[in-house]
């Protein structure tokens, strides 16, 4: 039998027919939903009386627009949000989809409370209204983002019409230095490949770094990989996933557990299996990266300096510098922000604001910067308090806020004024994307603590003990 | 030749690298249950300055480009959040098509799902289209065919690959679901196999969901 790649293994487990050579209707285990990506396909179901095919392997969640301002009560007061919220608590109501709604004590990102719960196991196929659905490849799930046309075409069939990606294989050699987290490492991995390094291409992580990381190290890196342009990101499932995944999936019996366990020992590359494309990078190269400009892939290591805008970048290097308010060749060490940023899919987990904690212990914002965290989840929150991180943060002078997308994409009332310059622990610097004129630094948790204590961009190794 | 056969009209340059689904439509004009009104948003802050005023030297200003019907865009067009508002702003805007040397994959897909034309040429020949573009002083006129793919432009004609699946779409305005919904039985045979082999993935959510203890439950 010929090889085959784990993300082959994958879409022919999937498969329910192949229309042609390109394209095939495939089987969509857990299809996940917003509240502003999904009501034009519902509208769009009303309209023709079709109806949701599977709800049970449908769920929901209020992320975008919701508020993250600490009431006990949140209340959405953007009028067009709210009905954006009721509107999906009716569609969710009326064909039998669960939903974790605005008051909803578990309420989260999407990709932060469905693997928090269990719902993401190996070898599932996953999508969802978002491209950052990515993520779930950390746990040997393919997980794609899709259009609202397509969650409607989900919704009526539980299938995709899904065009078929080429294989891409990235190998990580060697071990992650102290100091740097797997958000170095995929912003380092940007910034080599591009922003369409990985266009057209399902990635597949392997190697030593890879082994080494935790599994929300893990969704970091996964989750990401969509920002060099990537179809999907895998990691064929190790122990330490299943360990994961059978801690928090209660409903899985121990009957199943072997015949799972069993399953998801195939879910890896064969050894021979061809990839169309393969990068290995070295652990060791890796530093504290930060993003200098509006695209993820402007990303150079702390300790360097805004590159020089010639050679055939030119033109992007100084139309991201003009919006950055950035001069060439200075260094990036230094520069002064306003804001910190600590939440969002990419980075809002528990492991992000334990290393938060660490470096900011015992520390103060500096004056003049405002500094929030937004958790991931509920639980995130809830887990975050009862280990005493909440406190630290607050301690330090950090806002501790009701989670959501928040100011990862500025779509509810976070959001920030032209000018601001924001180090953030999010996934995305296009121009305008925390609010119009505001200038957003990629980096990790981490380095994003190190700004807010010493109200510049910091390189984290620098601050003595408390090193992630 | 139908209408539907051809699209022909006024190209504008936009001569930007990696333009994402962000620029293309901000975020305040995602907060609709349907899918009117986007016109208004396309590409904002390109058209409108800080304070709401018109950017008189952004191209889709010029009243010469009134009308456009074709954008002749960077690498990587649509790169970012899979917002479908993206698409159709630029239909309610006007624009048929789009000629990059590449698409943000949830874009393109968005795109050609809604009848848009994304259309993939070589950066080489990008290039020329945009350099003529930005030298000629009246708008550059371009016909494309969605039969033949090909592409009229001044004394050029080129050609262009879509899938035939998408080219069916363009032409017919195939209903997709209505087409998978033809598989019905097959799509619940394969999910019945599918839950045998792996009974922990049927009704993954529902059941999730109702297992859950929520943290306020836990003293009691």
């Amino acid at each position: 039998m010929k090889s085959k790649t784990l993300y082959r293994k994958l879409v022919e487990s999937h498969t329910v027919a192949v229309l042609d050579a390109q394209n095939v209707l495939l089987f969509c285990d857990l299809h996940l939903m917003n509240e502003y990506t999904s009501p034009q396909a519902f509208a769009g179901l009303h309209e023709l009386e079709r109806k949701v095919a599977m709800p049970g392997q449908n769920i929901a969640t209020v992320s975008h627009i919701i508020p993250t301002n600490p009431d006990a009560h949140r209340v959405i007061k953007d009028p067009s949000s709210a009905l954006q919220a009721s509107n999906l608590k009716r569609n969710c109501e009326r064909h039998g989809i669960p939903l974790f709604d605005t008051n909803d004590e578990l309420q989260g990102i999407e990709h932060i409370i469905a693997p928090e719960h269990g719902m993401i196991r190996p070898g599932m196929v996953v999508i969802c209204g978002d491209s950052h659905t990515t993520t779930y490849g950390a746990l040997g799930a393919l997980g794609f983002g899709i259009g609202t046309s397509e969650v409607e075409h989900v919704l009526a069939t539980q299938t995709l019409v899904y065009r078929l990606a080429q294989d891409m294989h990235i190998r990580i050699d060697g071990k992650l230095p102290v100091g740097t987290t797997s958000k170095d490492l995929i912003l380092m991995i940007i910034s080599r490949i591009g922003a369409q390094g990985a266009r057209g291409f399902v990635v597949e992580f392997s190697g030593s770094a890879i082994d080494d990381l935790s599994i929300e190290a893990r969704f970091t890196l996964c989750n990401m990989a969509v920002e060099a342009g990537a179809r999907g990101a895998l990691i064929a499932p190790d122990e330490k996933a299943i360990e994961y995944v059978f801690a928090r999936a209660s409903d899985i019996t121990e009957e199943q557990r072997e015949d799972a366990l069993k399953y998801w020992a195939t879910l890896r590359s064969d050894v021979d299996a061809e990839f169309d494309m393969e990068y290995i990078f070295d652990a060791q190269e890796v530093v504290p990266y930060v993003t200098w400009g509006t695209s993820p892939d402007q990303a150079i290591p702390v300790t360097g300096r805004v590159p020089i805008a010639d050679g055939p970048q030119s033109v992007s290097i100084q139309k991201a510098m003009d919006y950055t308010g950035l001069e060439e060749g200075i260094p990036l060490e230094g520069i002064a922000v306003q804001h910190v940023f600590i939440g969002s899919c990419t980075n809002g987990r528990i492991e992000d604001l334990r290393e938060v904690a660490t470096v900011v212990k015992d520390r103060q914002v500096q004056s003049g910067v405002r500094a929030m965290v937004v958790p991931g989840s509920g639980a995130v929150r809830d887990q975050a308090e009862s280990e005493g991180i909440a406190q630290i943060l607050i301690d330090a002078g950090f806002e501790w806020r009701k989670p959501g997308c928040s100011m990862c994409l500025a779509m509810n009332d976070d959001v920030l004024e032209p000018g601001i310059r924001c180090a953030s622990s999010t996934n995305r610097n296009f121009e305008g994307r925390q609010g119009r004129g505001a200038i957003t630094h990629l980096m990790s948790p981490a380095m994003a603590a190190a700004a807010a204590v010493t109200g510049h961009i910091t390189d984290v190794r620098n601050l003595g003990d408390n090193n992630v | 030749m139908s209408d539907s056969q051809l699209i022909i009209g006024k190209a504008a340059p936009l001569d930007i690298a990696n333009l994402d689904t962000d620029q293309i439509m901000p975020k305040q004009f995602l907060r609709g249950i349907d899918k009117k009104g986007l016109d208004k948003g396309v590409l904002w802050d390109l058209r409108f300055d800080g304070e709401g005023q018109i950017r008189p030297e952004f191209v889709l200003n010029k009243s010469e480009y009134a009308d456009t019907k074709i954008l002749i865009a960077g690498p990587n067009f649509g790169c970012g959040s899979s917002r479908e508002h993206a698409v159709w702003g630029l239909q309610q805007f006007g624009i048929k098509a789009v000629i990059a040397s590449s698409f943000g994959e949830i874009f393109y897909s968005n795109a050609m799902n809604n009848g848009l034309l994304a259309v993939i040429l070589p950066q080489k020949d990008v290039d020329e289209i945009m350099h003529q573009s930005c030298d000629n002083s009246i708008p550059l006129n371009i016909e494309i065919n969605l039969s033949t793919l090909d592409i009229h432009v001044s004394n050029m004609t080129l050609s262009f690959n879509i899938s035939d699946r998408h080219q069916r779409m363009l032409l017919e305005g195939l209903d997709m679901i209505g087409a998978s919904l033809k598989f019905e039985e097959d799509i619940t045979a394969f999910a019945h196999r599918h839950w045998d082999q792996q009974p922990w993935v049927r009704d993954v959510a529902a059941r999730t969901k109702l297992n859950l203890i929520l943290p306020g439950e836990k003293t009691n």
